[in-house]
């Protein structure tokens, strides 16, 4: 009894085994999916994240291939890395690519929480499902699969046993396409008059009637780090851009002690003597 | 090498996209790291296709691209919204519903 369920048992780790091809394509596919899924965690640029998802998906892509779903491989390859990631990388690029993650933990610890989750559920997972799945036998799809019919058989399913979830996904194809646009739509046709935009400036929408002074105005030099005057002398700050503001203050002091009448101008008459040399040649 | 191999992967896959989730800060790469997770899970459909040697896990997995399709527009079009009223695509910083 033990004897004939230890030769079964044998038997089944005989035809669990997959072809030597098949071993060699998931050495190389298995740590690539894995590398790109760190690669995209771990890089901290977004658009490296997503070039990263590209490589995992495209692996798992021929995965599918090779494990008897040619459809799927290429629905994976032409939907997910072709049309998926592009949008992606389109949003990306809309949102700006330098949006990237701020280092600051809003949670304390919850980097390390994270990693220490993640290790359990890991191992959980892998442990279960090795212990559980090691002596199971594939049935193998050469029958449904026969004379390339992969996608004929798919679509028999699809159209009958899953006819109704099919309908569904249709449904929420055209909601998914609905709620996209009715997100994304900005009413651009109600756009202000003139007239309409300098009466809200008068009724105290903004914050002042007047644009805003320039900088250099009634000023003893004409940078755009000089502040305008006012006309009782004093600066007005409304007038330096707020670039300036942030820019370190050592590069714009010079200019700021001119205005400040700490350093005294450019003289009219500097300039006269050299005026005259040219003059004399 | 058994077909429970391509399992091991998927779970890790799973672990590695749960964990992205968790831990990245922009809206975009979150949503990434869910894409990730619906591919491991898919894998996972595709493998057990061919231990039980019927197609019925491979239509589940095309249902499951179908979704993740719909899913996709969708989730881009909010944090296009959210980016265009807030400036940003983090998501600590949408916490409307915080305060």
């Amino acid at each position: 009894m033990s004897n004939s369920a230890m030769l079964l048992a044998q038997a089944g780790a005989e035809v669990a085994k997959v072809s030597t091809g098949e071993a060699i394509s998931f050495w190389i596919l298995a740590p690539l999916a894995l590398g790109g899924a760190l690669g995209m965690i771990f890089a901290r640029n977004a658009v490296h994240s997503a070039m990263f998802l590209v490589l995992t998906m495209l692996s798992l892509g021929v995965m599918y291939m090779v494990q008897q779903a040619p459809f799927l491989g290429f629905v994976q390859i032409i939907v997910y890395t072709g049309a998926i990631m592009m949008l992606f990388l389109f949003v990306l690029m809309l949102v700006g690519r330098d949006s990237s993650d701020s280092v600051v933990e809003v949670l304390r610890g919850q980097r390390v929480w994270a990693a220490i989750l993640g290790i359990g559920l890991a191992g959980l997972l892998v442990t279960g499902v090795a212990e559980a799945l090691t002596s199971v036998r594939p049935v193998g799809l050469a029958e449904q699969n026969a004379g390339g019919a992969n996608v004929a058989n798919i679509g028999r399913s699809v159209f009958t046993d899953y006819l109704f979830p099919f309908e569904l996904t249709s449904a929420l194809l055209i909601t998914a396409a609905l709620g996209a646009m009715v997100l994304g739509y900005t009413d651009k046709s109600k756009r202000r008059t003139q007239r309409e935009t300098a009466d809200a400036r008068f009724r105290g929408e903004h914050d002042r009637p007047s644009p805003l002074p320039g900088p250099g105005v009634y000023a003893t030099a004409n940078s755009v780090a000089v502040p305008a005057l006012l006309p009782d002398g004093s600066i007005a700050p409304e007038s330096v851009s707020a670039i300036i503001e942030a820019t370190a203050s050592r590069e714009l002091a010079t200019d700021i002690e001119t205005v400040a009448g700490a350093i005294p101008g450019p003289d009219a008459h500097a300039l006269k003597p050299a005026a005259a040399k040219e003059g004399d040649k | 090498m058994t077909p429970t191999y391509y399992l091991l992967l998927s779970a890790l896959l799973f672990t590695i996209g749960a964990v992205g989730v968790l831990v990245r800060r922009n809206a975009i790469v979150v949503f990434m790291c869910v894409e990730l997770m619906l591919n491991a899970v898919n894998l996972t459909l595709v493998t057990f296709a061919r231990i039980n040697g019927s197609l019925d896990g491979q239509v589940m997995a095309f249902f499951v691209m179908v979704v993740a399709a719909a899913e996709v527009v969708v989730g881009l079009a909010i944090i296009m919204s959210i980016f265009r009223t807030r400036r940003t695509a983090s998501v600590d910083d949408a916490n409307l519903l915080k305060y």
